[in-house]
Formats: C-alpha cells, sequence, structure tokens
C-alpha cells in the first residue's frame, strides 16, 4: 500500500463512507489516523483491518465498507465506476416504472388529490358516516375514501404497556426501597416516617411487529392497509413493519414519515413486488432468518395482515406461525375477508395458520379498525390469555 | 505486558489457547493500545465471551465480568449499600448514640462489578467484560457511556472513585437488538463471524486434543457443511467443542449415523432442528464430511 497522498485518500474515503449512509463522526476519523500511526500503513491488510475497527459500528454497514475500501485503496484492481454497487436514488431505479399494482396506486392517488373534491361535497351526513363505519374497503368511492383518511388520521393508537424488570421509585409498589429509607433516615435522626417508599416496575411501550401482504389477492386493500400500518407507526415508536408480495421488505423506516402520501409513495418504490403471488410461509422464514430476535423481543404483539391465500409451501407457513406465535406475546391475524358475508377460513393457508393465532379478526371497514384498537388497547394481561 | 505488534497478539492469544485470525488481533491490539473498549459483536458460541478470558490470561489479571440482564440498573451494576448490616450496625448502639454518618462508609458497601473495575487497589489493570450488553436496556447504555469516558464514578455518601489503571474492556452482543450508536462510536467494533475450515480445526486440534485427527476433521467438515443449513439456531464453535469432547469420551474412530444419531443434542438445541437433521439431510452431510 502506498503511504504517499494517504490523508487526501483517506479524507474522501470518509467522505464515500458517508455518503453510503455509514454514521461515521469525525472522532472515528481522528481514531482510525490515531490507529494508522500503530500499525504498518504499507501492510494492506493491516490497514483494512483498522479501518474497519474505527469506521465501521454496524454489521450491515460491512458489505459496503468492504466494496468503498476495494475501489479506494486496491489500485491494481480498480473497478470501473458504473459497477458501483450503491442503492439506487428511487427516482433512477427503473424497475419503479414497471410495477402493476404501483401504477393503479398512482393512478389512485392522482384522483383522490384534494383538489377535484367541492368543498360541499366534502361534508358528510349522518347517515353517511353511518355508512361509512360498515362498508368494505374494497367497495368506497373516490369520496368515502377521502373521509377515511381523515377518519383514520383521527384514531388514536394505543398498545397495553409491559412492565419491565426496571425498578423505578413510586408512592407504592411491590417492594421497599431500602436505599432511599436509609438515606430519609439519615437525614432525620434515625426515625422512619411515614410514606415509606417504594420501588416499582417501570412500564415500557410494547414493542410492536407487523407483517402485511400487499399481494394480488390483497391489491383491492393494498392503500387503506398502509395507511392503516402509517398511522399505528406514528403513534407507536416501537413499530417494526414489513411488507410482502412474493418477497419480504422492511419499511419501519419510510412509515416515520409524517406525511402520509409521501410515506406511501416511498414504500411504493421501494417494495420489489407488489402484484404476484402469495408466498406467506417463505416470507415468514425470511423474518425468522434474517431479523429473527431482532424483531420478536420480549413481550412482542405481532400482527399479521393478510388474506391468507398461500401460493406456497403449507407446511412452512404452519410451522414459521409456530415459531412466531411461540416467541411473542400475542399473535394477531387481520384478515380483510372475514368481513365476507360466506367468509370461512377454508383457504388452506389461513387454515394452517389458525391453530397458532390468539385472535382472528377482520380488517375491511371503518369499524374493524375501531375494533381493532380497542382490543390492542385491553389486551390481556397474561401472555396468550383470554380477557 | 503490553503486547508489541499485531503478529505478537496473534502469538501470545495462541499460547493461551485462542485462536485469533489478523482481523480480530488488529482490532484487539487497537483497542489496548488507544484505550478505547472493544465492542464484539456476533452470533452466540463464536468465542466472544472466551476472548476476554484469554486476554485476562494473557496478561495475567484478574477479569471482572459484569452479565448483563433486563432490569440490571446502578445497584447491581455499581454498588449497593449493604442494609442488612448497616441495620444491624444501628441497632447495637444505644439509643442516644445512633447517628448514621459512619453506616455510610466503605465497611458497608457492596462493591459490584463496574465498581471493582474502577478500583485505585488495583496493581495493574484488570479486563472488565460487559457481556450481552443486548440484553440490558437502553437505561443502561447511558450509564455505560458516561462510565466509559471518564471512568469514575461518584457515590453521593462517599466520594468520587478512579481508576488508576484503565481496565481493559471487551463489551459483547448477540445483536439481539442494536445497541445505540453512540456507544458503539466510543469503541472499537468487530464482528466475529463464524470460523473458517482451518481455523476451527485448529481450535479442536488445541481444546479436543484427545480426539483423533480424522475424527476432528469429520466433526469440522460435518459443522461447516451444517451451517450452510438454514436452521433455527446455528452450532457455534462452543457447540463444536463440547460435541468433539462427547465423542472424545465416546472414544469415537470414526463419525458414522448411528454415534451422530447419538450426539446430536450437544450442537442442536431446538426441536425442529434435531428433527431435520436426523432425516435425510443429515445423512446426506455425513456422506459429504466423510467422505463416503
Amino acid at each position: 500500500m502506498e503511504a504517499a497522498g494517504i490523508e487526501t485518500k483517506l479524507v474522501s474515503f470518509a467522505q464515500a463512507l458517508r455518503a453510503a449512509g455509514l454514521p461515521l463522526g469525525l472522532e472515528q476519523t481522528q481514531c482510525f489516523a490515531r490507529a494508522l500511526e500503530l500499525v504498518d500503513v504499507l501492510s494492506r491488510d493491516e490497514v483494512y483491518f483498522s479501518a474497519r475497527a474505527t469506521l465501521v459500528t454496524r454489521f450491515e454497514d460491512l458489505t459496503i465498507f468492504d466494496q468503498l475500501f476495494s475501489q479506494f485503496f486496491d489500485a491494481s484492481r480498480t473497478t470501473p465506476a458504473s459497477a458501483q454497487k450503491m442503492p439506487m436514488a428511487p427516482r433512477h431505479d427503473p424497475r419503479a416504472h414497471q410495477r402493476t399494482l404501483l401504477a393503479s396506486y398512482l393512478a389512485e392517488k392522482a384522483s383522490t388529490e384534494d383538489p377535484e373534491v367541492d368543498i360541499r361535497d366534502r361534508a358528510f351526513t349522518a347517515s353517511e358516516v353511518e355508512v361509512l363505519q360498515r362498508k368494505d374497503f374494497a367497495t368506497l368511492t373516490e369520496k368515502e375514501r377521502w373521509a377515511l383518511k381523515l377518519a383514520m388520521r383521527s384514531m388514536r393508537w394505543q398498545i397495553l404497556e409491559r412492565q419491565t424488570r426496571r425498578r423505578v421509585r413510586a408512592r407504592r409498589g411491590e417492594r421497599l426501597d431500602q436505599r432511599r429509607i436509609l438515606q430519609r433516615a439519615a437525614r432525620s435522626g434515625g426515625s422512619l416516617m411515614a410514606p415509606l417508599p417504594y420501588l416499582s416496575r417501570k412500564p415500557k411501550p410494547r414493542p410492536l411487529l407487523i407483517v402485511a401482504d400487499l399481494s394480488g389477492s390483497m391489491e383491492l386493500y393494498a392503500r387503506i392497509v398502509l395507511q392503516f400500518l402509517h398511522g399505528l407507526t406514528q403513534h407507536h415508536s416501537q413499530t417494526e413493519t414489513f411488507v410482502f408480495g412474493t418477497r419480504l421488505t422492511r419499511i419501519t423506516h419510510l412509515l416515520k414519515l409524517r406525511d402520509v402520501d409521501r410515506a406511501l409513495d416511498q414504500v411504493a418504490s421501494e417494495m420489489q413486488d407488489f402484484a404476484g403471488g402469495t408466498r406467506i410461509g417463505e416470507c415468514l422464514s425470511t423474518l425468522h432468518q434474517r431479523f429473527g430476535r431482532r424483531v420478536l423481543r420480549s413481550g412482542v404483539v405481532v400482527l399479521i395482515v393478510s388474506d391468507g391465500c398461500e401460493r406456497g409451501d403449507v407446511s412452512l407457513l404452519s410451522s414459521e406461525m409456530r415459531w412466531i406465535h411461540d416467541r411473542s406475546y400475542r399473535l394477531i391475524w387481520l384478515n380483510p375477508r372475514i368481513g365476507g358475508v360466506n367468509y370461512r377460513p377454508a383457504v388452506r393457508g389461513m387454515a394452517a395458520a389458525l391453530p397458532y393465532t390468539d385472535d382472528f379478526l377482520p380488517i375491511h371497514n371503518l369499524q374493524s379498525l375501531q375494533t381493532l384498537a380497542t382490543h390492542l388497547s385491553r389486551l390481556p394481561s397474561r401472555r396468550g390469555g383470554t380477557r | 505486558m503490553e503486547f508489541d505488534s499485531i503478529a505478537d497478539v496473534v502469538r501470545r492469544l495462541g499460547e493461551g489457547g485462542y485462536v485469533a485470525d489478523p482481523a480480530l488481533a488488529t482490532s484487539l491490539f487497537l483497542s489496548v493500545k488507544m484505550g478505547r473498549p472493544l465492542f464484539l459483536e456476533g452470533a452466540p458460541g463464536v468465542g466472544k465471551t472466551e476472548l476476554a478470558r484469554a486476554v485476562s490470561k494473557v496478561y495475567g489479571t484478574e477479569l471482572i465480568r459484569l452479565q448483563c440482564y433486563e432490569g440490571l440498573d446502578l445497584n447491581q451494576a455499581v454498588y449497593e449499600w449493604n442494609y442488612p448490616r448497616q441495620l444491624l450496625a444501628l441497632q447495637a448502639r444505644p439509643t442516644n448514640e445512633r447517628t448514621l454518618d459512619d453506616i455510610f462508609s466503605a465497611e458497608f458497601l457492596l462493591r459490584r462489578p463496574l465498581l471493582r473495575a474502577i478500583d485505585a487497589a488495583h496493581l495493574k489493570a484488570p479486563v472488565l467484560l460487559i457481556d450481552e450488553l443486548d440484553r440490558a436496556d437502553e437505561e443502561f447504555e447511558s450509564f455505560l457511556l458516561e462510565l466509559l469516558s471518564e471512568f469514575q464514578i461518584t457515590i453521593p455518601e462517599l466520594g468520587t472513585v478512579r481508576a488508576v489503571h484503565r481496565p481493559i474492556v471487551l463489551l459483547t452482543s448477540n445483536r439481539t437488538r442494536e445497541v445505540h450508536d453512540a456507544l458503539k462510536r466510543r469503541c472499537i467494533y468487530h464482528f466475529i463471524d463464524y470460523p473458517s475450515f482451518d481455523k476451527e480445526l485448529s481450535i479442536l486440534q488445541r481444546k479436543v486434543p484427545g480426539l483423533s485427527a480424522r475424527v476432528q476433521n469429520q466433526v469440522v467438515s460435518f459443522v461447516q457443511r451444517l451451517r450452510a443449513v438454514d436452521l433455527n439456531k446455528v452450532p457455534g464453535i462452543a457447540e463444536t467443542i463440547d460435541w468433539a469432547e462427547a465423542l472424545q469420551i465416546l472414544g469415537t474412530e470414526a463419525l458414522d449415523r448411528k454415534v451422530l444419531g447419538e450426539t446430536l443434542g450437544f450442537f442442536l438445541k431446538y426441536q425442529d432442528d434435531l428433527e431435520r437433521v436426523r432425516g435425510p439431510l443429515g445423512n446426506e452431510l455425513l456422506e459429504q464430511a466423510t467422505g463416503t
């Protein structure tokens, strides 16, 4: 490795890492500079290992780091800039223009964009509100969709908190705070005065994991389901969200955008495969292998949104459902088709998944969303229990 | 004695029974030289905790271990007053002499791992292992952030304790949750992956020397292939060693179906995984590993 000009190279290397999304601070680049004084800068390996140890803080960044390092420091094996494996900005990504459901989503969005609706039409009579409560999401008119969006925006999502093992000071609780009792006694010359200080368990929001099916058979519900996920993420910071058609995509960060339309646009451009057949089992398996315990944390409430029309291996779906069920506080399956008059969970996938679900609820109209909100705020205090 | 080069780290850890690759050796070398904590991430059983043991052995110094868990608080991690003893001491005195100042003295202090690690009484720097940090909650992380930059702790009743010899700090995480970036940025970060065939074989040769070279080879070959299968829990090095030890005790001369079936439980910990490997998958892997 050439020692000459290494400092300039370092600066631009650090810039490239930042551009690629690594959270790189000044402290770390300084740390790397110091490290170079301690190792042999003529050895490619020592420089590489030192850079990796001081500049990377996340496992996920290792691949991109390796690629950039190779580009900057392996002069003989320089790859052309065009072969650079960097994430592409959505607007440059040609795949974005080929998506079926995406097209219909955008058309729909254009038509529901505000200016076209007359102010007078926005007023709703009581009976119209009543109708909207029960009307299936798949059959809404544009005006109703707009009203639904407003209604969903005003919904409040609360999930029963989890009692952690951390103890905090309290007026009453299951344990006396011995430390404070003695401190107080010390101050007052040895006497104990009521009220006695206690310790109680500190409550924390329960993590929420959502896996939503946006495949072909769910097309009519996709947009409203996404709106619903956006609302949940906005109210509940501990939410992890994944969507899938044939492949699984993590969209947690996209739903954090405050504006629902912008958030949905982002989701549409990142998702690999809207339409197409459903492979629930495979997608849950990917979730299990790739994210595992990081999303199935202690006390997690899991929501799966799907009609259960499994095209793949039903036995895989069943074993993955068992895995999730055994590791979650509560597993809730939301199915828009339950709303239908003659619905029976006879779909093969649904039948395989049902034994492992704690609650099987509809998600097809506004009323069902309200029921869900109530349900989540009053989850039983024991895992898998009934209220 | 301080390490003087990366090669020196590899050599001396090797003498201490720990096989380190150049990448890990570089990270450890920088961590010790620069006085920054070493943050080790990786799947369970790849030798994170073991490294701390090896370092303390090489340095001939005490290993102080703090095992993290949910709800770990300062009373468990740093210090706690010994309330029962304080109360007894008080009650032993006549009522009019019951002043409380002297019961908040070093005599009644329970020293937990973090306080012990920065105790000025150490003659040389101890090794402090903060194990499975991902199990503790965020509140604890922010406290650590402070401790690891100052290496001092203030006890209101006693005063400030400051480390004379800064401990060599190793933190580990199994990645069950993301540890905050602010903490990781203060550290030398190292991800320990599953070992290569050669590395794993040389670990087995050191740890289970009594097992025949043939079976050692077969074991490593089998485990390496097994890691490519999407199991619920892929076996780490710790499991490979357990398995090899079991085979040694059984006096195994060659790995076959029978002995595999009897000892699967040493490296597979989930019922689903056991069932899969017991089936045709296990036989196939066995055939590949033993070359039959």
